[in-house]
Parts: C-alpha cells; sequence; structure tokens
C-alpha cells in the first residue's frame, strides 16, 4: 500500500481525519517545543501565582507562578517522547522474543510464553505502578518499566505470525529452493509481521500516555521540575478549589491527545487490515 | 496458573532494595541496620525468602506494618471491601448503561443514533479515568454542591452517596468498551442464519433483537469485564487517591509514599489474586451464558485453555 493511498483511506472517515489532524498538531508541538513556548516553562514568578488565563499567560499560571501554557507545551513533549520510546523498545523486545519462540525448539517457546503470562497476570497499571514504586521514580525507570509491561503484546503477535508463516506454502517453497533462513527471515517474515505489529503499537500509544501521565499524577512517575500532563494534573487536583485552570488545561490536553491517538490507530488498523474492520 | 502465581511473588519479593536502611534512615548503625535485617528474614537467602513469604501467605500471614506493627492482612482485609465495593459498583453502572448504548445503536446502525452513540463511546474510552474523577469532582462536587468532595461516609445512604462520583468516573471507560463491543458483536450475530429464520417467521425486531440476539451477543462483552476487572482496580488506585478514599488504592499510594513495603507487597499481591479470580470466574460464566460451551463440556469434548 502506498503512503498516498494509505492516507487517503484515513482521511475518508471523519474519526480518522480528526486523528490524523490531532496526531499532526501533537507532534508539531513536540518537536518545536522550545519555539512555541511563550515563557520558560520552570521560570518561577510567586507574584503571578494561581492566575486565569491572561494575553501574557494564555492558560494561567500555576501555584509558583509558572506559565502553564509553555508547561503544557513541553508536557506535550514528555509524552510523545515516553510513548515513542517506550513503544520501540517494547516493539523491538516483542519482535524479537516472539520470533524466537516460534522458532526456538519446544522448551525455551513454553518458557517465553510463561513469562508472557506472568507480566500478563498483572494489571497493568499496578504492575507498572508497583515496579516503579520499587525501584524509584524517574523518567528513565518510567521509561523501562512501561516497556517491560508492553513487551507481551507484541511477542504474542509476532510469535503467532511466524507460526501461520512457517506453515504457509510459500514458506515451504523457499526452504525448498535453498534459501538460507536467515533470508527467508529477513525477507518474508519480518515484513509479513511488521503490519500488524505496527498497528499494535499505534493503538497503544493513548495507553502509554496515559500510563505516564497517571504514575506522573501519582509522583511516582516523571519529576518535577520537569512538566508533564500527569504532574500539571496532580498541581490542578491540589489548588481545585483555588484555581480550576490548571486541572482544566491539563486534563483537556491529556484527553485531546488520546482521543487523537485512539482514532487515528483505529483508521491505521482499518486501513492496513481490513480482516479487522468492524462491521458498519 | 501456578507457575505464574510463584514467580509473581518472587518478582515482588525481588525488588524491594533495602527497606531497613529506608526505615532507619541515614544516621543508622551498621549493627542496628544488622538487627533490623535479622528481624525481618532479609538476611536469609532469597529462596529461603521466597519460600517462607509463600508458606506465610498460604495460612493468610502477609507480614506485618513496618510502623505500625499491625497485621499486613488485617489491614488489607478492611481495606478490600471498600475497594471491591467501588470496583462492583462501577461495572454494574458501566454495565447498566452500555450494553443499552450498544444494543440502540445495533438497532439501525449509521443511523443518527448510532453515530452519536459511536461518537461518545469513543470519548469515554479515551479519557483516563483520573481526568474523569477530577473534572466529576470540579462540576458535581464543587461547582455544584450535588455530592459530597470527600471520604467515604457514613452509614449506608451516606456511603452511598460518596460512591456516585468515583462509580461514575471509573464506569466512563467501559460503558465507552461494552457500547462498542456489544454494537459490533450485535451486528455480527444478527448476521447469523438463525436470526434470518426468526425474521422470516416475522418476530418484530426487537423481540429478535433482545430476545435472541442480545445474548450470544454479550460473550465477547464478558470477556472483555474479566479484563476489567484488573483496569478497574489499578483506576480504583487514582479514583481512591483522588477522592481520598479507603481502600487497596489508597493502602498501596500510601504504601509507596512511606515505603511500607510489607503492606506494598501484600495489597499488590491481593489485587493480583482478585484479577485472576474474576478471570477464572468469567471462564466459567461462558459454560452458564453459552449453551454451546456447556454441550461441548458435557460431551468430555476437549476443553480450550
Amino acid at each position: 500500500m502506498t503512503w498516498r493511498r494509505l492516507l487517503s483511506e484515513l482521511m475518508a472517515t471523519r474519526a480518522g481525519a480528526f486523528g490524523l489532524f490531532a496526531v499532526a498538531l501533537l507532534l508539531i508541538v513536540a518537536i518545536f517545543a522550545p519555539l512555541l513556548a511563550s515563557h520558560d516553562p520552570n521560570a518561577i514568578a510567586p507574584m503571578n501565582r494561581l492566575q486565569g488565563p491572561s494575553l501574557a499567560h494564555f492558560f494561567g499560571t500555576d501555584q509558583l507562578g509558572r506559565d502553564l501554557y509553555s508547561r503544557t507545551v513541553y508536557g506535550t513533549r514528555i509524552a510523545i517522547s515516553v510513548a515513542v520510546v517506550v513503544l520501540s523498545i517494547s516493539l523491538s523486545v516483542g519482535i524479537l522474543l516472539g520470533v524466537t519462540a516460534a522458532y526456538a525448539p519446544r522448551v525455551i517457546d513454553q518458557l517465553i510464553l510463561s513469562i508472557f503470562d506472568i507480566i500478563n497476570s498483572f494489571p497493568s497499571l499496578i504492575l507498572a505502578l508497583a515496579l516503579v514504586a520499587v525501584l524509584g521514580a524517574g523518567l528513565g525507570n518510567l521509561v523501562l518499566l512501561v516497556s517491560i509491561v508492553f513487551i507481551p503484546q507484541f511477542g504474542r503477535v509476532a510469535r503467532a505470525q511466524t507460526l501461520g508463516i512457517r506453515n504457509s506454502l510459500y514458506f515451504e517453497a523457499e526452504q525448498v529452493l535453498g534459501a538460507e533462513p536467515w533470508r527467508i527471515l529477513l525477507q518474508h517474515v519480518l515484513p509479513n509481521i511488521i503490519g500488524p505489529i505496527f498497528v499494535l503499537a499505534s493503538m497503544n500509544i493513548p495507553v502509554v500516555i496515559t500510563i505516564e501521565a497517571g504514575l506522573s499524577f501519582l509522583g511516582v512517575g516523571v519529576r518535577p521540575p520537569l512538566a508533564s500532563w500527569g504532574g500539571l494534573l496532580h498541581d490542578g487536583y491540589t489548588y481545585l478549589d483555588q484555581s480550576p485552570w490548571l486541572a482544566v488545561t491539563a486534563g483537556l490536553s491529556l484527553i485531546f491527545a488520546t482521543l487523537g491517538f485512539t482514532l487515528l490507530g483505529e483508521a491505521l488498523r482499518d486501513a492496513i487490515d481490513p480482516k479487522l474492520r468492524q462491521p458498519r | 496458573m501456578v507457575g505464574a502465581v510463584a514467580l509473581l511473588l518472587s518478582l515482588t519479593i525481588l525488588i524491594p532494595g533495602d527497606p531497613a536502611t529506608i526505615l532507619l534512615g541515614p544516621r543508622a548503625t551498621p549493627e542496628t541496620i544488622a538487627a533490623l535485617h535479622t528481624q525481618m528474614g532479609l538476611d536469609l537467602p532469597f529462596p529461603t525468602r521466597l519460600a517462607q513469604f509463600l508458606g506465610h501467605a498460604a495460612v493468610g500471614d502477609l507480614g506485618r506494618d513496618v510502623f505500625t506493627g499491625r497485621a499486613v492482612a488485617q489491614i488489607i482485609a478492611e481495606a478490600v471491601p471498600n475497594t471491591a465495593l467501588l470496583a462492583f459498583s462501577a461495572i454494574l453502572l458501566a454495565v447498566l448503561i452500555g450494553i443499552p448504548l450498544g444494543a440502540l445503536s445495533a438497532l439501525k446502525p449509521g443511523g443518527a443514533v448510532d453515530q452519536a452513540i459511536a461518537f461518545l463511546s469513543v470519548g469515554f474510552v479515551s479519557a483516563p479515568s483520573f481526568v474523569n474523577s477530577i473534572f466529576l469532582l470540579l462540576v458535581f462536587a464543587l461547582w455544584l454542591p450535588w455530592f459530597p468532595v470527600l471520604g467515604a461516609g457514613n452509614g449506608l445512604l451516606d456511603q452511598l452517596w460518596h460512591l456516585v462520583l468515583p462509580a461514575v468516573a471509573l464506569a466512563v471507560v467501559w460503558i465507552g468498551y461494552i457500547a462498542r463491543l456489544l454494537r459490533s458483536s450485535l451486528l455480527e450475530v444478527l448476521n447469523e442464519p438463525y436470526i434470518r429464520t426468526m425474521r422470516a417467521y416475522g418476530l418484530p425486531e426487537r423481540v429478535v433483537l433482545l430476545k435472541y440476539a442480545l445474548k450470544p451477543a454479550c460473550i465477547p462483552t464478558l470477556a472483555i469485564l474479566g479484563m476489567g476487572v484488573g483496569e478497574l482496580l489499578g483506576g480504583a488506585v487514582f479514583a481512591e487517591v483522588i477522592f481520598n478514599r479507603p481502600g487497596l488504592g489508597s493502602l498501596i499510594y500510601d504504601a509507596i509514599q512511606t515505603r511500607n513495603y510489607p503492606v506494598l507487597q501484600g495489597a499488590v499481591l491481593v489485587i493480583v489474586m482478585l484479577f485472576v479470580l474474576t478471570n477464572l470466574l468469567v471462564d466459567l460464566s461462558y459454560a452458564w451464558v453459552d449453551p454451546r460451551v456447556r454441550a461441548r463440556r458435557a460431551s468430555g469434548g476437549e476443553r480450550s485453555a
């Protein structure tokens, strides 16, 4: 499927178009955060604390007088980069383990599968919370530990897809023709599993964003003074009765992002894998 | 399953860094640290600790709160009913609202009602529960003082009153999930030949939908609810912290803040057990809902995992 074709499929529905627009906007904000921010996100100005929106401060200010608009802009950067890094890690490790499980002898296959089962037997948020709580808060730990939570999903899909290909006729034909196993893996297996994996990754972006914000909200994720949506929301919760602006802007940014990525993810799924399409 | 539980236990035991050092603070001498190590059994080799923890957990002993010395099992036993009540009311709400929404949109797919519900449920699915909690708190407790702000309340009516906002906040996501899932599985069932037969007999569409199509269409919804319990327990952490309710979630949150590892371990263990247990119940309830599964089991056919 060409890029142009994919794009037109995504734009075909209102939901897909909105998702594409929202994600593009978020990416632009994340990449050009320093240009778009009107203030230093960490500059403290106590006499300006807890102001409402104004021309000087588009979203108002927080309890330390920091500009909320700039903090929200930088929070976008954190949210997007955490999601991208987390999913890149779990996608790569998941493919590696999944393909290994499909090729390896039964014992190793069972071992890898039971590791997946163990990770899956925890509710994902509880697992992330417990791990981060014990190993310490902070951006690095958060990224690493949330990645672990998402590995099994990718691993399972990669394993199932690889097994399907191994049982196919063209795989047999390649073997009969004497192709090297590595050649078959790179040329036939990987390109065939990458589609579903990619869809899964895009569907998981909003989940990762939510977990990051949630952990930061509870104070075990991104640490202040670094701006993250979860942290902003927590400030907003603390000062809810005095200045609802904090909670409202952080909450709306979060909803906008998760909604945008959810809609784009679903449109991508429908476009790339029509078999999974919801009946209309 | 047993292997999973054992390994998951070892994980929760393995991770605490050194609780003794944290507890005693930076001024502790090596001797006092060593003494506390012995007291907590931290100087024992890992397999022994695992065996000890498992042995104790099996008879309901989860260790003691490092600050108050109270039994963790008792603290958790006091917290579980609150969380269970919250999770149960959230699920009940989600089912009571989600299923009618799903059925309504399957009645006329593509119609105005369907589109409105689709829009609503995507929004519901995407909004994180802690954002919902804060917005609900802001609108219905601070701006419109209809509901109490914080706490769990005293007495039955007051407790129910305090339960409304957190339960709604948790239910919102699941209303969206259930509505969407039920709609698509209903549309699938409505394509089955037996439904065509019903229609050919001249049964009104409403009867076909409600009496004959709804039950089989609920099966995938049931499956997602099993998963949902785990996510709900995760969401309950936020709802309990935000609405300042006692329960497993706020227990975990406080234990993290104070590095109270025995409580943290115990609470996580109990949540995982609840999660596994509900998944088991959901698996069993398939047979109750789906006569096809019952028939397969009765005939001694192969059991799917």
